[in-house]
């Protein structure tokens, strides 16, 4: 029984983590149609500054609370900096071309990003835990839960509810939907589309550094974080609909809780469980489990 | 259509007669680089294929490790390091895998397809990393002791032989390739990419097509990988891993997709910077590699190759 819990308490844990990093990926893919590697590397730069600056803050003697604001504004910095960047400095000349070779293009700039973060931040890896601690923890029958693990669930809760309610309630939320349906129509109707697109890539940048600033307390920070984590992005989007929102958060849900049962049953079965979830919501759903039809193109 | 002859197949079996010639007299590391670019071109000429169908595989590196493994295994576990029987073991397994995986992805197009190959190749992946037996995330040695019954293992020729299979394998891909690519199906790969209902209309089959293009570009890849894995002497599950089908998709979008020719070319070039850039420069190449590869997709669409055919315009 107790076994049970905890494979719930850390699935949910592991979804909410999952869902932070996968529904900037879905919410960029939806307006912008493109599935954004790079995405990864955007989550390792949001660890990589938040361990840095959280770091200096609690070693210059600051309040170990604030080191929490520390994390949040490593985010936004890095979603702000990074964001237009990217999208300003390449990928706006990209719009128009094939779908796959917009992946091969955020390809590209994962690959560049790997190495910027090497150079700036070196290959050792750096350890901010005391964030994680700094909240205490609670009992659940006989194992213990550090309290950072509930806050993780509630800032995905938050996002996630956020993000519908500008969707669904605000003007910006309609336009954007507008802009999803049918991009040259939005235009036509005098919507700033490229504004949309900008807006829309920042935003889903800065939600990819949250959940890398986030989890930078709970790992050890070193290269290959984006590599790992972005594949992982991929399944959960990908399950749930390429640029759905609930179908993303679903999609978490089912692979927290099926992986945390394979860890807790059979921790052989680790990281297939997932790859196995995703070929097979593909196979009986092509599309993934929250698709739009599309008409047929002559 | 094109009516100056195609000089691939002269310039092939130059090729294959020029390097085994010259290989006796190469220095170590150039018969060892050489070998490495051929076995990665292997791989890169299947995924030509793919992309001239017009599907992009982003799990190649599943029949890659598959191939090492099934000819990497035979050793341990059957006591079998013959060379032939390992490459003949790694084709089998490799054809057989991608003939079934096949009727699923041939109902995938564009990202969709790139994905479930994706997560089929992580599946694999998964499976090493925890599997002990085969030593997992570590990998193993792989030990191929002779070739035809002659005993190589240890012999002064040893690098020598495993460098001429290589050369001969890659002759071997390249001309059935290029006769494939000549044949009725061959030709169909190019109408898909531009339209499938078309072809449809005209009675031809889409999905075999596809099917039969997968299937051969999956035994390249296995076939690419039990070389790889012989030449190098070691395996790990990292060849499965999605970064490393990555980059086969870079070589393939590097190189072109012009000629059969073009894999080579690009596996060589790539090959090399890597190899100097470990040496030189190892927190930086990838970058390189990520600035190549935006300035091939924004300047060169066709690939390197396509640089020949604007020099014999001109």
């Amino acid at each position: 029984m107790s076994q049970l819990l905890a494979v719930l308490i850390d699935g949910l844990n592991y979804s909410s983590w999952l869902f932070i990093i996968a529904v900037g990926l879905t919410l960029i893919y939806g307006v912008m149609k493109i599935l954004n590697i790079a995405h990864g590397s955007l989550y390792a730069l949001g660890a990589y500054t938040a361990a840095s600056l959280a770091g200096s803050w609690l070693n210059q003697g600051h309040s170990p609370m604030g080191s929490y604001a520390v994390l949040l504004v490593a985010a936004v910095l890095v979603g702000v900096l990074a964001g237009p960047l990217i999208e300003r400095g390449l990928l706006r000349f990209m719009y128009g071309k094939d779908e796959i070779v917009l992946v091969l293009v955020t390809y590209a700039v994962f690959l560049i990003l790997e190495d910027f973060i090497k150079l700036l931040w070196g290959v050792d890896p750096y350890l901010l835990y005391q964030p994680y601690g700094l909240l205490g923890s609670f009992d659940v029958g006989n194992l213990t839960y550090p309290v950072y693990n509930l806050a993780l669930i509630a800032v995905a809760i938050a996002v996630g509810v956020t993000l519908t309610w500008v969707l669904a309630r605000t003007r910006q939320g309609k336009i954007l939907i507008a802009v999803i349906h049918d991009r040259e129509m939005a235009a036509a109707q005098g919507i700033n589309v490229s504004l949309v697109y900008f807006v829309t890539f920042t935003v889903g940048a800065m939600l990819g550094a949250l959940g890398g600033a986030l989890t930078a307390p709970m790992i050890s920070v070193q290269p290959g974080i984006g590599a790992e984590t972005i594949v992982l992005a991929f399944a959960v989007v990908v399950i749930g609909g390429l640029g759905s929102l609930p179908g993303a958060a679903l999609a978490a849900v089912l692979v927290g809780l099926v992986r945390s049962a394979a860890v807790h049953y059979r921790p052989e079965l680790d990281l297939f469980s997932i790859y196995l979830v995703m070929a097979i919501v593909l196979i009986v759903r092509p599309k993934g489990l929250f698709s739009a039809q599309e008409a047929r193109k002559i | 259509m094109n009516t100056r002859r195609d000089r691939s197949l002269s310039i092939l079996a130059l090729a294959l007669v020029g390097l085994l010639l010259a290989g006796p007299f190469l220095p170590r590391w150039t018969m060892f680089l050489i070998t490495v670019s051929l076995c990665y071109g292997i791989v890169v000429l299947g995924m030509m294929l793919l992309m001239r169908t017009g599907v992009v595989s982003f799990g190649h590196g599943l029949y890659y490790c598959l191939g090492a493994y099934a000819a990497g295994t035979l050793e341990p576990f059957f006591g079998i390091s013959e060379i032939a029987i390992m490459l003949a073991c790694a084709v089998a397994v490799t054809g057989l895998t991608s003939a079934v995986l096949a009727l699923l992805l041939r109902k995938y197009r564009d990202i969709f397809f790139a994905m479930l190959s994706l997560a089929f190749s992580m599946i694999l992946y998964g499976l090493l990393v925890k599997t002990s037996a085969l030593g997992s995330s570590d990998g193993f040695n792989v030990s191929a002791r002779t070739f035809l019954g002659f005993t190589i293992a240890g012999a002064p020729y040893e690098r020598y032989v495993v460098f001429a299979i290589t050369v001969i394998s890659a002759y071997g891909a390249a001309v059935l390739m290029q006769l494939y690519l000549r044949s009725h199906r061959g030709r169909l790969a190019g109408a898909i990419r531009d339209n499938e209902l078309r072809v449809e209309y005209m009675g031809a089959s889409v999905a075999n097509t596809i099917h039969v293009n997968y299937v051969f570009s999956a035994v390249l890849a296995g076939l690419g990988g039990a070389l790889a894995g012989i030449s190098v002497g070691h395996i790990d599950p990292e060849m499965a891993y999605w970064t490393t089908s990555g980059e086969f998709v870079f070589v393939a979008i590097l190189s072109g997709t012009g000629s059969v020719l073009a894999p080579f070319l690009g596996a060589m070039i790539f090959e090399t910077i890597r190899s100097f850039a470990y040496e030189y420069s190892p927190n930086t190449w990838q970058m390189a590699l990520g600035v190549t590869m935006l300035l091939v997709i924004m300047f060169l669409p066709g690939g390197l190759w396509s640089l020949f055919g604007k020099l014999r315009r001109t």
